[in-house]
């Protein structure tokens, strides 16, 4: 038996469904536990006071690759059949710039905003219906911004695979530099927390 | 919690993503469902024409609302509600800075969902779905929307200060 279940017809679409909204359960209890359904404290990393976004999304992914790469070098999952999203440089880049700036304006992200509405927050209601009208805006712009969004198209590519060296170099680079990370961004706490209480 | 552990409990559920359904996970196409729906159902000729709310109107499951995503994000209701109601955290409230008036955090709000939904969707994706699950599969294309949030992120914050500090 290998994974992923799904992929290899272990389970069919009901249950899939299911299992979307038991892992759906897991996502959202942990994001509301790591404090994300509150968009001061979602902000607070831009501002260096709180840099719980950061520490909270690497330890996320550095356990999940971590997990993948064993399970993989253990060939109990088919890497080759874990959907990567397909690289379009340009419209990812500029994407991305666009949503950090309404992150900080907006102080949710999709996700988070959903936990923000589940508990109360009602400027994470206006911000989920401002999501609801960037797509709507961008739907009704689409004939016209389709050729962009599919420019720069490089397919499924990896960063082992565009470097050229083995994934485990860049498994090994990335706990290195998420732990490098965590370290700087509590140093930069601390000292923003010993200026403040000077202030 | 501590961020590291609830880290790294986001990272087992986005694991246990991969392993079962051998995709990760996602907020903003859940959104996406739900505006191609209402269009469809304004002015389905149109819908129909658009391949961006097409692609969501189809999507292999025979209903568009059958969808893992949508499924996912119903979930992510519960699951929020629920840790929050264990920890007192549920409250009706506009969350904003000591110097900031509700009535403009809740337009801010707007405002930045708008950029963010529009912004998800030029990079196929929002921090959920490009971020943490294209991050962990070490894709080209998320690193570089990842790093260009935090880009994006740091940019507007000292215009915005008023808002939040």
């Amino acid at each position: 038996m290998i994974a992923p279940f799904y992929k290899y017809g272990l389970f069919g679409d009901e249950v899939s469904l299911i299992l979307a909204a038991v892992i759906g359960v897991g996502f959202g209890f942990f994001l509301e536990r790591a404090g994300f359904g509150s968009s001061r404290k979602l902000a607070a990393q831009f501002y260096f006071t709180d840099m719980a976004v950061f520490k909270v999304m690497f330890s996320a992914i550095v356990t999940a690759m971590l997990g993948l790469f064993y399970l993989s070098w253990a060939g109990l999952v088919d890497i080759s059949m874990v959907y990567v999203s397909p690289t379009y440089l340009l419209p990812q880049l500029i994407g991305g710039l666009v949503l950090g700036l309404g992150f900080i304006v907006g102080g949710y992200c999709p996700g988070t905003s959903v936990v923000g509405i589940s508990t109360g927050r009602l400027d994470a209601v206006a911000f989920g219906g401002g999501v609801f009208s960037g797509i709507f805006v961008y739907g009704e712009l689409y004939p016209w911004l389709a050729d962009f969004v599919k420019s720069t198209s490089m397919g499924r590519v990896t960063l082992d695979s565009w470097l050229g060296v083995d994934v485990g170099m860049v498994v090994f680079a990335v706990v290195i530099m998420a732990v490098l990370g965590f370290w700087g961004a509590t140093t930069v706490e601390r000292k923003l927390a010993r200026r403040e209480a000077e202030a | 919690m501590n961020p590291y552990l609830a880290g790294m409990g986001l990272g087992l559920v986005l694991l246990l993503a991969f392993v079962l359904m051998g995709r990760g996970l996602g907020a903003s196409g859940a959104f996406s469902t739900i505006v191609a729906v209402i269009v469809d159902a304004v002015a389905p000729a149109h819908a129909q024409a658009n391949e961006f709310y097409l692609g969501y109107l189809e999507n292999g499951y025979g209903s568009p609302f059958k969808s893992f995503l949508m499924f996912e994000v119903i979930g992510v209701l519960v699951g929020g509600f629920i840790s929050g109601a264990l920890a007192g955290r549920v409250k009706r409230t506009v969350e904003r800075g000591p110097r900031m008036s509700a009535k403009g955090r809740i337009g801010l709000a707007i405002l930045g969902g708008t950029m963010m939904g529009f912004g998800a969707k030029l990079a196929g994706g929002c921090t959920s779905g490009q971020g943490l699950s294209g991050g962990a599969v070490l894709g080209l294309g998320s690193w570089t929307f990842m790093i260009m949030v935090f880009v994006g992120g740091y940019a507007g914050a000292y215009f915005l200060r008023r808002e939040w500090r």
